[in-house]
């Protein structure tokens, strides 16, 4: 005969319940600790920095992946094995992944998911990041969440809507979370401390045809770029043609900025429109923001309203950007910007 | 394609020269008795199309709008400006306020695949919620090539040539139809409805339907937990003259 207490030990291990209820309450607990994939963007050569942002960011979520998808992807990964937080590298090194097609990565990220169960599919909000997420995001059938700027928890995060106008705090119900997070919110990571493993994604379909990639005209500029640039000078309508868009160029150079522009400005042909900031265009959050000849509308002020210093120079003492500047100086920038360009 | 057709989305928004104004309850953005207009990349989008049909590269521009009651008033601009039909999908204020861009895209793919259409173009991002997603969740949904941020389109046999914009500049790629667009903001210059045209759309056709007829749910995945007001940055004041902004600006230890 057997003891009562080893019967019922038995008979609970005969009986699936229990086995299903621990199965589903170890499943719940690794799901709260469950890692986050970030898809790591690059030009086959480099990893834009927008990625480190969002390996901080998805470092507060738990243990962080790094998917390169690309051509040349295993060089990538050697470099992203380096930064911090990042425990595992998966690479999906393929010709047909040039550009990082969101047809063709899409397939590529699935197939992480299909095997490593992430809790969190996130990248940087930039045109790259917004072509894959929502993709993805439909294929698992869950509503994607752009954008953020805060992590509350693992399911609360913060964003703003109508040009920044309004902070809405929510709490993604979805099974996983697709994420964009807004780069100037987050520290970027450190290149160096990480160790992670680099590991071949799993296999993939990335035949997809549909669509084909004709080539790219980036805008050749040897000044920081604006999403990472510590200071950044830009120039509106006022400066009042592309000619004298050189007085800003000038003073960039001067103090070593990045140059960026308003809609009006974009509009008018003064500069290409990748130099935009503003609602529609980059979002950038520098140690100083110096606004020419710009007026301040709601949707430009969208872009740069969270710099940590901004400097207003214009001569209608009225403009709306002179509600937001730390310093304001009324006066006619012809004059004004080659006096500071000067005197630096 | 012979007898291209096009759907548009189109979505009423406030108007984006309104400051808007957080409620106090927290709950979301006063609405009512602001005014509300086409969400700008919408009329982009639309305006592209209407372009492709006058020359003769589509045959039928069908708008499509989901929300509360006046969005009717969207669709008729969309008429207006040279849509041939469109259909408002209605729902109630409460349903609208828990509308995702998910479910905007699964409404879409629903209509698109029923319409047989070619191409279906939408704005990059409404400026209400900024999600920028819809266009992308569509081409998930059906398994479309997807060229977003459109800033140029060619037809080009049963392929759409788009530019890009991007990041660093612009890029180009070739879709095969059926494809999603998205239209950024220098895609093209959008016209204004005349008056004409505003009474000529009156007779065009605009079908009401209702979310149940494509079997949608709305089921929330995102919940709004509060909207509150950015936090504000104050005016610093005016300084005399260059030295004296420079001075300042080395205090601070930004310069």
């Amino acid at each position: 005969f057997l003891p009562k207490r080893l019967l019922q030990v038995m008979a609970m291990m005969l009986s699936a319940k229990p086995l299903v209820a621990l199965g589903t309450r170890l499943a719940q607990r690794s799901s709260r600790f469950a890692s986050t994939l970030v898809v790591a963007e690059h030009d086959d050569e480099k990893l834009n920095s927008i990625t480190l942002n969002a390996i901080s960011a998805a470092s507060k979520l738990g243990d962080v992946s790094v998917l390169v998808a690309g051509a040349n992807a295993k060089k990538i990964a050697e470099q992203v094995a380096k930064v911090e937080n990042v425990k595992r590298v998966i690479v999906a090194e393929d010709e047909k992944l040039k550009a990082q097609l969101p047809e063709r990565v899409a397939s590529v990220v699935l197939a992480s998911q299909n095997q490593f169960k992430f809790g969190a599919i996130v990248a940087g909000a930039s045109a790259f990041g917004r072509g894959i997420i929502p993709r993805v995001a439909a294929k698992l059938d869950v509503s994607p969440i752009s954008d953020v700027i805060e992590i509350h928890s693992e399911d609360t995060f913060s964003r703003p809507m109508y040009a920044g106008n309004a902070i809405s705090k929510i709490k993604s119900l979805a099974p996983v979370k697709l994420i964009t997070f807004r780069s100037t919110a987050f520290p970027p990571a450190k290149v160096e401390g990480g160790s992670g493993t680099i590991e071949n994604a799993p296999s993939s379909d990335v035949s997809y045809d549909k669509v084909e990639f004709l080539g790219q005209e980036l805008s050749k500029s040897s000044r920081p770029d604006l999403q990472s640039a510590k200071t950044i000078v830009s120039g509106g309508r006022g400066v009042g043609s592309a000619e004298n868009f050189k007085l800003i160029f000038d003073l960039a150079d001067k103090l070593k900025a990045g140059v960026g522009a308003s809609r009006a400005a974009v509009d008018a042909g003064f500069v290409p429109n990748d130099m935009q900031v503003g609602q529609t265009g980059k979002i950038v959050a520098p140690e100083l923001y110096i606004a020419v000849g710009i007026s301040g509308a709601i949707q430009h002020v969208a872009g740069m309203k969270d710099s940590k210093v901004i400097v207003a120079i214009n001569k209608d003492a009225d403009a709306p950007i002179f509600q937001i500047a730390d310093f304001g100086l009324k006066a006619d920038l012809f004059q004004a910007v080659p006096e500071l360009t000067k005197a630096l | 394609i012979a007898g291209m057709r096009i759907l548009v989305g189109v979505k009423r928004v406030i108007d984006y020269a309104v400051k808007v104004r957080v409620k106090p309850d927290k709950t979301g953005v006063i609405t009512e008795n602001v005014q509300h207009s086409m969400n700008p990349f919408d009329e982009t989008a639309l305006e592209e199309a209407v372009k492709l049909k006058e020359k003769k590269a589509v045959d039928e521009v069908l708008a499509v709008s989901l929300g509360p009651t006046k969005s009717q008033e969207v669709l008729r601009t969309a008429l207006a400006k040279g849509a041939d039909k469109a259909i408002l999908v209605e729902v109630d204020d409460a349903t609208a306020a828990k509308l995702e861009p998910l479910h905007v895209a699964k409404l879409l793919s629903k209509i698109a695949q029923q319409e047989k259409v070619d191409a279906i173009f939408v704005g990059k991002q409404a400026i209400d919620d900024d999600a920028c997603q819809t266009g992308q969740l569509i081409a998930g949904f059906l398994d479309w090539p997807q060229a977003m941020f459109a800033s140029k389109v060619e037809p080009d046999g049963a392929f759409f040539k788009v530019t890009r914009e991007i990041d660093g500049g612009h890029d180009t790629v070739k879709v095969k139809l059926p494809a999603v667009l998205s239209a950024d903001l220098r895609l093209n210059e959008p016209r204004y409805a005349t008056l004409p045209n505003i009474m000529k759309a009156k007779k065009k056709p605009l079908e009401k339907k209702k979310l149940s007829d494509y079997g949608i749910e709305v089921t929330q995945q995102t919940q709004v937990l509060e909207v509150t007001d950015p936090p504000v940055r104050k005016a610093g004041g005016f300084v005399d003259d260059v030295p004296t902004l420079i001075s300042k600006l080395k205090e601070k230890g930004v310069l």
